[in-house]
């Protein structure tokens, strides 16, 4: 039958046609609506990185727990919003918690009692947004201790380092911005204190918190200001920096820990699509869930408990969210006596020290380390393999003892909530304190390198003379030995791959020329030299080949036969491939 | 102004507030006590009964001599001069069972549990007491029974005067050298009312004047609600004691659960 006119009938061949040779260009294994976003937006060619490798380890989760974290506050900070009236106009309460009724108070923390008790869901969502802050930066601050400690920060992942420093800072501002809107007596105690904390800048201080706050202190502009950087200007920051951040990861590549097979070349994990996305949305639910369950069961900021804020009032136990601790307990510790006039201007270094200097030298401290630990090293090579921490004892040490000195600072913001708890007394307390700052990070210092280098130690005491069977053997003489068995080449690899770093002074050369004559060094150079003393110094270099093979010569264990290497090679290769690892290039 | 902020939040700066809400209060108290009306005061109370004195010497005399001295006079560190405190501080102090003082220590801590005297017993301590010279004497009924109080100028009062020793909360805090406010749940309404009326060792004291009997009792209905439940909304507590619970829980249940899961769900093969 003809019924079909001749040119209706050319274009559907022609049509069929190009769909074909479409379907031909995409991978035919995609599935018709990628095939269809394909013809028009041209994705497949982004597929390409769903075929990307994530090698798999618990520690690599952390960082998600903060990604996850975020896109929680995002969602439940937008339900806020359609609430929240971020006002400092004053009105009389008439909402349904009883023991406010008719009290002034700011439209924020009117309209924040109305959501915890007046809007359906509100009190889970607040807090749910509130758990879900404080559990992002509980995931970012252990994050950085796990790339901090892997040294994962190394070259090429130095500018990555710096980004994530930075999104730490803003998180933190972020989340004091939030913690202050509600405008309830701790918050606005919060505000105050950031108040005193610009106002002790020299010289500038005054102007400094009329600028911020508009007038005198708290004026009517600080919150819909803070308003404005909470809920635009921060989250802009930071979901862009943290796109910068992920795609820093993609473009690098992940890094891996180090095992038979994983190479500094290649990098041997799960491919984004299906399983590493299934497993990181799996954990998406989880994470989510996790903070529902808490914010359900779990009250956290009691706004109504605190009262509206009042500048005439305070409360015993007023402290920060965690994150603002270790400023808030250098203030404590700062000694009062530190306080001069000059001319009739009082300057407050107690003040000032513990805020204005404290605060960006602890991120910029942060964000240096690796520029000065490669400096101090002159390595500069990329490295994709994690370092085990204890193969790096003293960057270990330094990392262990740089966080007793802010668990110092932190917990002394609750020296007032120990003493009562604990039936102490808040002075001694803060003497004791003060003394740790200065020797615990020493202690903790010494103690962590040592215990570094004895792991490193137990390690080859492994590698050259195995596991202790528990069988005893007798020689024909009547000598009694136990019998080591030797550890298997997968489990060596973990304890022989790395290389111990070695000073500058072994590395560089001599001092001298081969005159005899001493290099003039600088005093930069030379410093280097010290802080290459101090990391390196003392190591403990892992086993070499031959040693292994000496010590199999004692006859405690049998040498391995030439040739075997490439078959656990090949092993290692056929486990991975039915565990469903992929291993893939890093160029 | 900024610069009496930030000092508010160091721990001088209880001291500073601590002695000079002493002096004021002291100051006030002692310019309004002989303008007081006569009447409010136990020891003018012509009727009261001679023999509750009587009993309360006695008592007296077996329980607290040895550190308050035969006629309550004082006697040097042991203890202090108890002329003028008042029935009222004679109640809250035994009532509460920091009274008879169980050992030397920078505070007289309550002790429910050995409160050791029938409150008749009490009575008859307190008419003693109040009898050696006026002071304030026991709340009526009529400001401790919580009815028409009006919680949220309770709360209002409590924050201004109350809050920055006992906590927004009444969940106590700490002063210096190992002092403290007590945490205020379980305080029988009348101790709370005696207690302002006295200001027991670092408290100072307000009196009618700062606080109005009425102002009293809704500042203790605020405290009674919250005991009673009034601000448990949203789940536990965790010890109401601010962001240092919420820190707590988190960095250790809350980020426990999830490293677990996150653990298994590193194990766990494709
Ligand atoms: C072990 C010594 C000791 C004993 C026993 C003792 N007290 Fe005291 N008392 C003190 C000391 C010390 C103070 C002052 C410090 C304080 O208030 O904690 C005091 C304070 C007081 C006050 C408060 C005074 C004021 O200024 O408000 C009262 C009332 C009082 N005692 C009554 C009694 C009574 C009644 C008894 C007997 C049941 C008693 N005390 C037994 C040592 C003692
Ligand atoms: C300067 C700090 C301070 C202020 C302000 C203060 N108190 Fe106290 N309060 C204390 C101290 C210290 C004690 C403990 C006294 C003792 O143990 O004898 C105390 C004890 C009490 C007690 C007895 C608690 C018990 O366990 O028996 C009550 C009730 C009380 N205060 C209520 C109040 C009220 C209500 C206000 C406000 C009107 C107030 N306090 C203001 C410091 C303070
Ligand atoms: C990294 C992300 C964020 C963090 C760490 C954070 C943190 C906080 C904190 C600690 C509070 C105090 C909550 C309380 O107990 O009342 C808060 C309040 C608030 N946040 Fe966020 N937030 C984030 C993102 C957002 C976003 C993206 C929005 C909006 C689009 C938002 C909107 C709000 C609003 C409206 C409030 C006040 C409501 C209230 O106090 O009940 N937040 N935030």
């Amino acid at each position: 039958m003809t019924t079909i006119p001749q040119g209706a009938g050319a274009v559907r061949d022609q049509s069929e046609a190009a769909t074909e040779t479409t379907a031909d260009a995409a991978d035919p294994k995609l599935p018709p609506p990628v095939v269809w976003a394909d013809e028009r937006l041209g994705v497949a060619k982004g597929f390409g990185l769903f075929k990307k490798v994530f090698p798999d380890h618990w520690s690599f989760l952390l960082g998600e727990i903060a990604m996850y974290s975020l896109i929680i506050c995002l969602i439940t900070g937008t339900f806020l919003t359609f609430w929240f009236v971020p006002s400092m106009g004053h009105v009389i309460y008439d909402g349904s918690f009883v023991p406010l009724k008719g009290v002034g108070m700011s439209e924020a923390y009117a309209s924040t009692l109305n959501i915890s008790f007046d809007i359906k869901g509100g009190l889970l969502i607040r807090q749910l947004h509130h758990w879900a802050a404080l559990l992002f930066i509980v995931g970012i601050a252990l994050h950085v201790a796990r790339v901090f400690f892997t040294g994962a920060f190394r070259k090429p992942r130095e500018i990555n380092w710096v980004i994530g420093t930075v999104l730490s800072l803003l998180a933190c501002i972020e989340g004091f911005a939030g913690y202050s809107l509600p405008d309830d007596l701790l918050s606005g105690t919060g505000i105050r204190a950031m108040n005193g904390f610009m106002s002790s800048a020299p010289v500038i201080g005054t102007y400094l918190t009329f600028f911020v706050f508009g007038g005198q202190f708290p004026g009517e502009l600080i919150i819909p200001r803070l308003y404005i950087a909470h809920v635009l200007l921060l989250p802009a920051i930071l979901v862009g920096l943290f796109a910068v951040h992920i795609f820093l990861v993609f473009w690098h590549k992940h890094t891996q820990y180090p095992g038979p097979g994983r190479t500094n070349n290649n990098v041997v994990g799960f491919p984004l699509l299906p399983v590493y996305t299934a497993k990181a949305g799996g954990f998406f639910f989880i994470v989510f869930g996790v903070t529902a369950l808490i914010a359900a069961v779990v009250t956290i900021n009691p706004v109504w408990a605190y009262g509206p804020y009042d500048p005439g009032q305070v409360t015993a136990g007023s402290q920060p969210d965690f994150y603002m601790w270790f400023s808030d307990g250098a203030l404590r510790l700062l000694p009062g006596w530190m306080e001069f006039s000059i001319f009739g201007v009082t300057f407050s270094p107690q003040i000032f020290l513990g805020s204005l200097v404290l605060l960006p030298l602890v991120w910029i401290i942060l964000g240096a380390y690796p520029f000065v630990e490669q400096w101090i090293t002159g390595d500069k090579r990329e490295h994709h393999l994690l370092d085990r921490p204890r193969n790096a004892p003293v960057r270990t040490a330094v990392g262990a003892a740089a966080i007793s000195m802010y668990l110092v600072l932190a917990v002394a913001t609750i020296n007032d909530i120990i003493a009562i708890k604990l039936h102490l007394s808040i002075n001694d307390i803060t003497v004791a304190l003060r003394v740790l700052f200065f020797i615990l990070p020493v202690i903790v210092f010494m103690v962590v390198k040592r215990l570094c280098l004895s792991l490193q130690r137990a390690d080859r005491e492994l590698v050259l003379h195995g596991t202790e069977s528990g069988r005893i053997m007798r020689t024909p003489e009547g000598r009694f030995y136990e019998v080591h068995e030797e550890l298997n080449e997968f489990d060596r690899w973990h304890l022989v791959q790395h290389e111990a770093q070695r000073p500058l002074s072994l590395t560089a050369g001599p001092d001298t020329d081969e005159y005899g004559v001493e290099r003039p060094v600088g005093p930069l150079e030379s410093m280097r030299r010290k802080l290459s003393e101090f990391y390196f110094k003392d190591r403990i270099e892992p086993v070499t080949p031959s040693e292994l093979a000496a010590a199999h010569h004692h006859g405690e264990a049998e040498a391995l036969p030439g040739g075997q290497a490439r078959a656990i090679k090949e092993s290692v290769e056929r486990a991975d491939e039915t565990a469903g690892l992929r291993s893939d290039d890093r160029t | 102004m900024s610069k009496l902020a930030t000092y508010r939040r160091s721990p001088i700066a209880l001291i500073v507030l601590l002695f000079l809400g002493l002096t004021f209060t002291g100051t006030a108290y002692a310019a309004l006590q002989p303008t007081a009306p006569a009447d409010a005061y136990s020891a003018s109370n012509a009727s009261e009964d001679v023999d509750d004195v009587e009993e309360g010497r006695k008592l007296f005399l077996a329980n607290c001599a040895s550190c308050h001295g035969k006629n309550a006079e004082g006697n040097g560190t042991a203890g202090p001069s108890l002329a003028g405190v008042g029935a009222a501080a004679v109640d809250f102090q035994v009532g509460t069972g920091r009274m008879p003082l169980a050992a030397p220590g920078v505070q007289a801590p309550a002790n429910p549990n050995q409160v050791n005297f029938s409150q008749q017993e009490i009575d008859q301590l307190a008419a003693f007491v109040a009898s050696l010279g006026p002071g304030p004497d026991v709340p009526d009924e009529e400001y401790t029974d919580l009815e028409n109080a009006d919680i949220a100028n309770g709360g209002m009062i409590f924050r201004t005067n109350c809050a920055m020793c006992h906590n927004s909360s009444a969940q106590g805090g700490a002063l210096t050298r190992g002092k403290f406010a007590p945490d205020l749940m379980g305080v029988e309404p009348s101790h709370m009312y005696s207690a302002m009326l006295t200001g027991p060792q670092s408290m100072p004291v307000f009196n009618d004047a700062t606080i109005t009997p009425q102002e009293k009792e809704n500042v203790i209905a605020f405290i009674v609600n919250i005991e009673e439940g009034g601000n448990s909304f949203g789940g536990h507590d965790l010890g109401s004691i601010g962001p240092a619970g919420d820190a707590v829980f988190i960095w250790t249940i809350g980020i426990g659960l999830l490293i677990g899961a996150a653990v298994w769900l590193g194990r766990k093969a494709a």
